[in-house]
C-alpha cells in the first residue's frame, strides 16, 4: 500500500476563485428561501393544512415578505447584553455555515469557455477537518449570543446547544471515518469520484445512519431541538435577538440544514454521480446534485413534521451511549475490511 | 414518649387499586427494533397525510355553512301580504334576555299611521349585539314570532356603538354572507 499525497485542487487563477466566492454566496442566498418555502408548504401539508399561501403565488413570496420585515426591523439589544459580542455573534454563525457551505462539489472539474472550473467553492486536501472546524466555530455563534444576550434563557439554550453539538460531533465525525479509510482520501471530490459504482450509503450504511442522526443534532433541528425549547426556554440562545440578527440566525440554521444535505449527498449518495453507468454531460451534475439535496432536506422536514423533541438527558444517552459506540464499531469495521480487501 | 408508644399509621391503598400491567423492558435488539422501525412507521404515517391534502378551509373566500337552526344575529319580519311589522312592542323580549341588550320604546297605532297589526308598535326597537349573548330567548318569548334569530355571525366593527342595531338596521333584509347547511351535509 502507498501512500500517495492528497491533490490538492488549488489550481485555479484568483480571479476564478473570487468569482466562486461571489457564486457561493449567491447559490446559498437564493437556496435558503427555497428550503424556508418549502418547510413551511410541506409542514403544513404533513399536518392536512396548507402552509403559507397569501404572499404571490402560492404563498411563494413569503420568505421575501419575511426577510423584508426583519430587515426593516429595529435594532435593539437588552440593556444587560454585551454590545460587541451581541452583534458578531450571529455573524460568525452565517460566516461558518457559508465557509462549509463552499466545500460542496457540484459537480466535476468542467471546462467553461475554455478554462478548466471546479464546480465548487474549494477542494480542500482536508475536505471533512475544514468541515468539523467550521462546525466548530459555529458553535461559538450560538454559545457568544447566548451568554452575550445577558438572558437567562439565552444562556441556558446556548449551555444546551453546546453541550448537544459537543457531543454530537464526536459520533459525526467518526461515521466519516469509515468513508474516509474506504475511499482513502480525505478530499470531498476525491470521495465522490471513489464512489463510482458503488455509492457509500451500501457499504457504509451505519455510518450513513449515525451521521444523519449526528447531524440532526448539529444543525439543532427536532427530534434534537432542545436549545429552542420552548416551554422551558422561549427561544434558546435567539430568544433577545430580533430584526437582522435573527435573520442572519434562522438564514444560518437553514444554510446549515443545506450544509449538511450537501456532505451527506457528497459523502453517502455519490456526489453528482448517477447510478447504473449514466453518464450525463457536465452541466448535469449541479442539478444531479440539487436533487439529491433536495431529498436528504425533504427528509430533514419529513422528521420535523414526525418525531417530538427528547428530553435532554435521552439526548445525552442516545449520543454517547449509542451513536459513538456505533460510530467506533463502523470506523473499526470498515478499516479491518480494507485492510482484508486490500 | 419516643417511638415505642407512637401510633404510626401507614397509608394502605385500600383493596380497589389495580396494579398497572407494564410489558417487559425492550432488551438491546428489540430496543433497536423499536428506534428504527417503530421511526419509519411514525414517517409513514406523517407522509400519509401529504395525499390526503390539506382539511384548511380558507376562511373568509369559504365558510363553514351553518345549520338552519343556527342562532347569529336578529332579524325583525314583516307580514308578507300587508307588509305591517308583526312587532307590537310588547317588551316581552327585552322581559326574557338575560344580558338586558333589547330595548323596547312602544307607541299607539293610529289610523293614519298603522305601522304593526296590532294595537301598539315599537316605536323603538334596539339590540345592544356587543352585549347579546345569542341565547334565542327573546325568539322563544315572542308571541307573534316578530323576532328570530338569523344566520349571520359575522359582526364585527370598529365601534361599539355601531353594535347596537336599530329597528330599521333589523327590519332590512340581511345580506346573506353566511352559507346555509343543505340537508344531509
Amino acid at each position: 500500500m502507498t501512500f500517495t499525497p492528497a491533490l490538492v485542487g488549488y489550481y485555479e487563477p484568483w480571479w476564478i476563485q473570487i468569482i466562486k466566492a461571489i457564486v457561493i454566496f449567491a447559490v446559498a442566498l437564493s437556496l435558503v428561501p427555497m428550503v424556508l418555502i418549502a418547510e413551511r408548504k410541506l409542514l403544513g401539508r404533513f399536518q392536512g393544512r396548507y402552509g403559507p399561501n397569501r404572499v404571490g403565488p402560492f404563498g411563494m413570496m413569503q420568505p421575501l415578505a419575511d426577510i423584508i420585515k426583519l430587515l426593516t426591523k429595529e435594532q435593539f439589544r437588552p440593556r444587560t447584553s454585551v454590545g460587541f459580542l451581541f452583534a458578531l455573534a450571529p455573524t460568525i454563525s452565517i460566516l461558518t455555515a457559508v465557509a462549509a457551505f463552499a466545500l460542496i462539489p457540484f459537480g466535476d472539474v468542467q471546462n467553461i469557455f475554455g478554462t478548466p472550473v471546479g464546480l465548487y467553492g474549494i477542494d480542500v486536501s482536508i475536505g471533512p477537518l475544514y468541515l468539523f472546524s467550521m462546525s466548530a466555530i459555529a458553535f461559538y455563534g450560538i454559545m457568544l449570543g447566548g451568554w452575550s444576550s445577558g438572558s437567562k434563557y439565552s444562556f441556558l439554550g446556548a449551555m444546551r446547544g453546546a453541550a448537544q453539538l459537543i457531543s454530537y460531533e464526536v459520533s459525526q465525525a467518526l461515521a466519516l471515518v469509515g468513508v474516509i479509510i474506504t475511499a482513502q482520501t480525505l478530499s470531498l471530490t476525491g470521495i465522490v469520484r471513489a464512489q463510482d459504482g458503488m455509492w457509500y450509503i451500501i457499504p457504509q450504511f451505519f455510518g450513513f445512519l449515525v451521521f444523519l442522526v449526528a447531524s440532526f443534532a448539529e444543525t439543532n433541528r427536532t427530534p434534537f431541538d432542545v436549545t429552542e425549547a420552548d416551554a422551558e426556554l422561549v427561544a434558546g440562545y435567539n430568544t433577545e435577538f430580533g430584526g437582522g440578527r435573527f435573520a442572519s440566525y434562522y438564514f444560518a440554521e437553514y444554510l446549515n440544514v443545506l450544509v449538511v444535505s450537501g456532505i451527506v449527498t457528497t459523502v453517502f449518495l455519490g456526489g453528482w454521480l448517477l447510478p447504473f453507468g449514466i453518464n450525463p454531460p457536465g452541466w448535469v451534475d449541479p442539478i444531479v446534485v440539487l436533487a439529491k439535496m433536495a431529498l436528504i432536506t425533504f427528509l430533514f422536514i419529513w422528521i420535523r413534521a414526525t418525531l417530538p423533541r427528547l428530553r435532554y438527558d435521552q439526548i445525552m444517552s442516545l449520543g454517547w451511549k449509542v451513536l459513538l459506540p456505533l460510530a467506533t464499531l463502523n470506523a473499526m469495521v470498515s478499516a479491518v475490511l480494507v485492510v482484508v480487501t486490500h | 414518649m419516643a417511638g415505642a408508644g407512637l401510633d404510626v399509621k401507614v397509608w394502605s391503598p385500600g383493596e380497589d387499586v389495580i396494579e398497572v400491567q407494564r410489558a417487559p423492558e425492550p432488551g438491546a435488539a428489540r430496543g433497536a427494533f423499536r428506534a428504527f422501525f417503530e421511526t419509519l412507521r411514525g414517517l409513514m404515517t406523517t407522509f400519509g397525510r401529504i395525499p390526503e391534502g390539506p382539511v384548511t378551509i380558507q376562511y373568509p373566500e369559504e365558510k363553514v355553512p351553518v345549520y338552519p337552526r343556527f342562532r347569529g344575529r336578529h332579524k325583525l319580519h314583516r307580514f308578507e301580504d300587508t307588509g305591517l311589522e308583526k312587532c307590537v312592542g310588547c317588551s316581552l323580549c327585552a322581559a326574557a334576555c338575560p344580558a338586558d341588550c333589547i330595548r323596547v320604546v312602544a307607541a299607539e297605532n293610529t289610523p293614519e299611521n298603522k305601522v304593526s297589526a296590532g294595537e301598539r308598535y315599537a316605536a323603538v326597537y334596539e339590540i345592544n349585539l356587543s352585549r347579546c349573548i345569542f341565547c334565542g330567548y327573546c325568539e322563544l318569548a315572542c308571541p307573534f314570532d316578530a323576532i328570530t334569530m338569523g344566520h349571520d355571525y359575522e359582526l364585527s366593527d370598529y365601534d361599539r356603538s355601531d353594535l347596537i342595531f336599530t329597528k330599521e338596521m333589523l327590519l332590512a333584509e340581511p345580506i346573506e354572507r353566511t352559507p346555509l347547511r343543505r340537508e344531509g351535509e
